[in-house]
């Protein structure tokens, strides 16, 4: 009788189902260099037995062979030194120039009202469609791709300057002023570096507008660069050198997202 | 010096929402006036017009007497949410506000050291703000607006955004440095229990158009003061009977504005 009563009062303990979990991704740093090797892999196997056509894709150990000929003839250096310097040169002085004017609409009213709508009309333009304007105005030779370059970048740096300025923490400007610190203080001490993680992710967006303009411009009319080389190897249908100039400029690309990387964790070290 | 404020009225969109009404009050040399009142009654609005961040739709704030020519910046505020610059450690952000003004390196760090070791923060001088707590946080803005020497520091619910452990810890703090130096300061807050520990005054805004409903003085010294004493209880009674109503007019109010 009192087995029974004590089996009936305690009720029957069994845990609480976890429902939480999922939703939330786990770094696995050795998946990506798998996948790349399985991708290449199954491309050269397929290269190998046939499968893939010779002249539709070419085995990544031939685009290999022709981007270790590139090297050899030292073909490469004259290529990526045009491509780079015109890079250089175009992205930078577009940024410093976007970073300016991003700054003045931001700051100023009248340059507000006045710029933005232009900014705005002239953002979605595809600054290659002014490529032939370039031309006319800069010449066929190193100005016109460099100008193409410099639009481009300009456009994405206002947006994301301004864009980050009006983002800056208001409670800040204003602790800044109930301080008596000057004006010229506020911007350089707590505007700038406030929009700085802003204008670093448009960093990652102009540079990839300039590398996709860098190749289109010298598509036309260059001697040397990397698109110049694509562009040869396309008209006499070496697809191998093709596909050599594509993985420079896939390399390039990941070089320099590299290197905002490194700049963003070193600017932006107080961020946790 | 001492601070005046002469019928200070002040409405938001140009005579449209009237947040306080004829408001006199004098903040004098050494004494600590808290400023409660219900939510929404202007509290921090008549903080702002104190240290020249707005501009009052009439009456005047005047300064009685020149701040003492040591004081870099004579009305300092410390923020409720502490506005550190998240970029620059302990040691920067209260260099930023002694940078603009013509004092040297030398007398710049001196000054810091100074103000970090009146505050318990000597060995946090290179941390960033996000490696500290709450408490912490404080402490630094705190530091900051000694660093000015200030001749009246406007506080701006100051312990709000900390839990109940580190408000009572930072208020022990504060009251000693009050102890120690006899700062001049004006305490908006909206927790009794902080006005009648800290305030020699304590001023009670009513809901809006914000009012001054009663000033009541205490005179038990700040040192003396304990959280349990009677005659702080009679005090903050007497301050909630005054508030409650208030409060819950001005709860009814925000429902159907």
């Amino acid at each position: 009788m009192s087995d029974a009563t004590v089996a009936l009062t305690a009720p029957a303990e069994k845990p609480v189902r976890f429902r939480g979990g999922g939703f939330r991704t786990r770094p696995l740093g050795i998946i990506s260099p798998i996948v790349f090797v399985v991708v290449i892999g199954l491309w050269e196997l397929g290269s190998q037995s046939g499968l893939i056509g010779k002249l539709i894709l070419p085995a990544p150990s031939e685009a290999l062979q022709a981007l270790l000929e590139l090297i050899e003839t030292g073909n490469l250096w004259k290529h990526l030194g045009a491509s780079l310097q015109r890079l250089i040169v175009g992205w930078t002085a577009g940024t410093i120039l976007g970073i300016g004017v991003g700054l003045a609409i931001a700051l100023f009213s009248y340059v507000r009202a006045g710029a933005q709508p232009l900014v705005s009309a002239i953002f979605p333009i595809p600054k290659i469609a002014l490529l032939p304007l370039f031309i006319i105005w800069f010449g066929i030779g190193e100005g016109s791709k460099i100008a193409t370059i410099l639009f481009g970048t300009f456009f994405p740096t206002v947006i994301a300057t301004y864009g980050g300025v009006d983002n800056v923490d208001r409670t800040l400007i204003r602790m800044a002023q109930s301080f008596g610190v000057s004006w010229s203080s506020i911007v350089r001490k707590i505007i700038i570096p406030g929009a700085m993680p802003a204008i670093l992710s448009g960093f990652r967006i102009s540079i990839a507008i300039a590398i996709v303009l860098l190749v289109a411009a010298e598509m036309i009319g260059a001697e040397f660069g990397v698109g110049a080389y694509i562009l040869l190897a396309g008209s006499l249908v070496a697809t191998d050198q093709l596909i050599a100039g594509v993985a420079i400029l896939s390399a390039l690309g990941l070089t320099i997202a590299w290197l905002i990387g490194k700049a963003e964790s070193y600017l932006l070290r107080w961020r946790t | 010096m001492e601070i005046r404020l002469k019928g200070i009225s002040h409405s938001y969109r140009d005579g449209g929402l009237k947040v306080l009404s004829d408001i006199n009050l004098s903040i004098r040399e050494g004494e600590i006036v808290c400023l409660i009142g219900p939510s929404g009654c202007g509290k921090s609005t008549l903080l702002r017009i104190i240290g020249g961040l707005e501009l009052p739709s009439a009456g005047a704030v005047l300064q009685v007497g020149d701040p003492p020519p040591t004081s870099l910046n004579p009305l300092t505020y410390v923020f409720q949410d502490f506005a550190l610059l998240p970029w620059r450690t302990v040691e920067g952000n209260i260099s930023l506000a002694l940078e603009d003004h013509p004092i040297g390196r030398k007398m710049r760090n001196e000054i810091i050291d100074g103000v970090l070791a009146r505050t318990n923060l000597t060995e946090f001088r290179k941390a960033y703000p996000r490696q500290l707590s709450g408490g912490m946080k404080q402490r630094v803005a705190i530091a900051r607006a000694l660093s000015v020497n200030p001749a009246v520091m406007l506080m701006d619910e100051p312990l709000s955004a900390l839990d109940s452990q580190i408000r009572e810890i930072l208020m022990a703090d504060l009251i000693e440095l009050w102890c120690r130096e006899n700062f001049t300061a004006f305490y908006v807050t909206h927790n009794l229990a902080e006005a009648v520990r800290l305030g020699h005054r304590v001023a009670v805004l009513s809901r809006r158009p914000g009012r001054i409903r009663e000033i009541i003085e205490i005179e038990t010294p700040l040192d003396q003061r304990s959280a349990d004493s009677p005659e702080l209880g009679r005090h903050q009674q007497h301050l909630w009977e005054m508030l409650r109503d208030e409060a819950r007019a001005a709860d009814l109010e925000l429902a159907n504005v």
